[in-house]
């Protein structure tokens, strides 16, 4: 819908068109409700789905007579290269490529920014339309505002992208004076901006003003995540996801867009309570995480860290055990997914529910790299959704559980959080692993996890660590339970 | 201010009442597929990249056609890999029978 038609009858494909974007509108909010349950939530995406497709055919109707080739190759181009991705990726390789999606979004919103100040400044020029300050200074800001909010949600979903796929190393990087470089980034890029607005008739005034606020904005997504720890990438992507349908939202201001306002609104809505509800079980502020170098800080001092009395078995004995238990709890953690043992997992899990043992698996809400990943990959192996138990509903289990076996997880089953005052995790939620009868932990080494504490688990008596790749270690598992 | 304008805020603050109630019900199962099903949503800015990437008698070809295809082809690979990866995953998400 144009600014300029709004108070004027519309024409009869305007009209059609707005009907289409409604009924969108209804759809996508069908959608989520749908997706908040496993049963319809397939068919909830594929209401998305079909929404989207009808909110694109509704704008064709609504522009009307138009020459649409750009429009075409665009859509086909890019629709080409995200069912590729989407085809290619392993389900492991998930939480990066949700974070890869979302950067596309992002840039996707800075370009319609771009775009829509050279056609003010086209315009403007000619004379056929309101230039940007007789359009008014809210439309102004909104188009700037989405260059920067798309801007940094590009650079910082790519980032996050690297650090999940390990191309860049996960521990934060502190710039010295972050916080100031961050603030005076954000003031200049508005700073800027408001020229921008006042300078679109001056086409090389307000070109060079604009690119300079892009660069600002790309550079600030860069500033922002690397400040943040890999282990709390989870936080950021929800974030970063929330940013993406802010910034579509903006445009949907810029181009006059009910439709893109309430579904950019929607998803940003569903990114700030998804983030919310992790900094929650990590007992952390938005802030904390947010302004990051969480875990960097204790490096210097890992060294005083040095384990005692931390009691190792191999294969035949964890077998033995495992034998004779009656209950079992797995804990999967993000070595998991980094060994691909989901299906190793399930079948060792199989094997134990022959010999009469029940297997249930407790999914801490922070364990891995994205909120739900842990969920995604043991569904991946077909283990039943019923098996799986969010941590409030389990932890009261684990005293009366034969073996608790932790593959791949470490902070988030670290007693430290509960008893020591000192330790950076102390207040977070964790699971009690270490009130079953056994424990064994399968992991590569005693290196530490994100958060670079020490885990007092590995020091408990009835601890077992297992050091072996995740994946042959269950393997190694069934195979001895076969011949016990 | 130009009415229009108002009546588009009061739609963002509505819209965004409705998400919080709309999401904040959805079991952490289903959290991944969640996020990446609304990522796809946020891929929405199509609309906005088909009004800027229109050529037309009064909007005619210049650089805000260039931006607004390549942000065609950028919203569209957000849509259909979000979507797509969805998919895939709900897919697994069965009850053992």
């Amino acid at each position: 819908m144009n600014l300029l038609t709004a108070t004027m009858q519309l024409k009869w494909n305007e009209s059609l068109a707005e009907f289409g974007f409604i009924a969108s509108v209804i759809m996508f909010m069908l959608a989520i409700m749908r997706m908040s349950k496993v049963k319809t939530a397939r068919s909830g995406n594929w209401l998305a789905a079909g929404a989207m497709a009808l909110a694109v055919i509704s704008q064709f109707v609504e522009e009307g007579q138009i020459n649409p080739v750009f429009i075409i190759v665009g859509i086909v181009v890019g629709a080409a290269v995200g069912a590729f991705l989407a085809w290619r990726v392993q389900m492991t390789q998930m939480p990066e490529m949700v974070a890869l999606l979302n950067g596309f979004g992002g840039l996707s919103s800075m370009f319609v920014g771009l775009a829509s100040y050279f056609q003010y400044m086209e315009t403007g020029a000619r004379g056929t339309l309101a230039s940007l300050p007789a359009v008014g200074a809210f439309t102004g800001v909104n188009l700037m505002l989405t260059v920067i909010v798309g801007g940094l949600t590009f650079t910082g979903s790519v980032i996050a992208f690297l650090k999940l796929s390990e191309k860049i190393r996960g521990v934060p990087i502190l710039l010295p004076a972050r916080h100031a470089i961050n603030v005076a980034l954000g003031l200049l890029a508005l700073g800027l901006s408001a020229l921008a607005v006042w300078a679109v008739s001056n086409s090389v005034l307000g070109v060079l003003l604009l690119v300079l606020v892009g660069l600002l904005a790309l550079a600030m997504g860069i500033t922002l995540v690397l400040a943040i720890g890999g282990g709390d990438m989870p936080v950021v992507i929800s974030l970063l996801n929330s940013y993406s349908g802010i910034a579509g939202a903006l445009a949907g201001f810029t181009i006059n867009s009910p439709v893109l306002i309430v579904s950019g609104s929607l998803v940003g809505a569903s990114g700030i309570i998804l983030t919310m509800i992790m900094c929650k079980a990590m007992n952390r502020s938005l802030a904390n995480v947010m302004f990051g170098g969480f875990g960097a800080a204790e490096t210097g001092e890992k060294k005083k860290d040095e384990y005692k009395n931390v009691k190792s078995c191999d294969v035949e004995e964890a077998a033995l055990v495992l034998a004779d238990a009656q209950s079992c709890i797995v804990v999967p953690g993000y070595g998991m997914a980094v060994a691909q043992a989901q299906h190793a997992v399930r079948e060792l899990a199989d094997q134990l529910s022959k010999r009469g043992c029940t297997v249930r698996y407790a999914v801490h809400p922070v364990a891995g790299r994205m909120p739900g990943h842990m969920n995604v990959l043991l569904a991946e192996a077909n283990v039943p959704y019923d098996q799986l138990f969010e941590m409030d509903a389990i932890n009261n289990d684990f005293k009366n559980t034969d073996v608790a076996i932790v593959i791949g997880a470490n902070d988030v089953v670290n007693p430290a959080a509960k008893d020591n005052k000192a330790s950076p995790l102390y207040g977070m939620p964790v699971l009690n692993v270490e009130e079953a009868r056994s424990v064994f932990v399968i992991k590569r080494s005693l290196g530490a996890g994100f958060a670079g504490v020490k885990n007092e688990l590995f020091e408990k008596d009835n601890v077992r660590m297992l050091y072996a790749d995740g994946r042959k270690a269950c393997e190694d598992l069934i195979k001895a339970l076969k011949e016990a | 201010m130009n009415a229009f304008i108002l009546l588009e805020i009061y739609v963002f603050v509505l819209a965004c009442f409705a998400g919080f109630q709309l999401i904040s019900k959805v079991p952490p199962t289903l959290h991944t597929p969640l996020m990446s099903g609304s990522n796809a949503i946020s891929g929405i800015t199509i609309l906005g990249a088909m009004y800027v990437a229109k050529v037309s008698a009064e909007a005619p070809f210049g650089a805000s056609t260039i931006f607004g295809m390549l942000a065609c082809a950028l919203a569209m690979i957000n849509v259909v890999g979000g979507f797509a990866v969805t998919e895939r995953m709900m897919r697994m998400f069965k009850k053992k029978d």
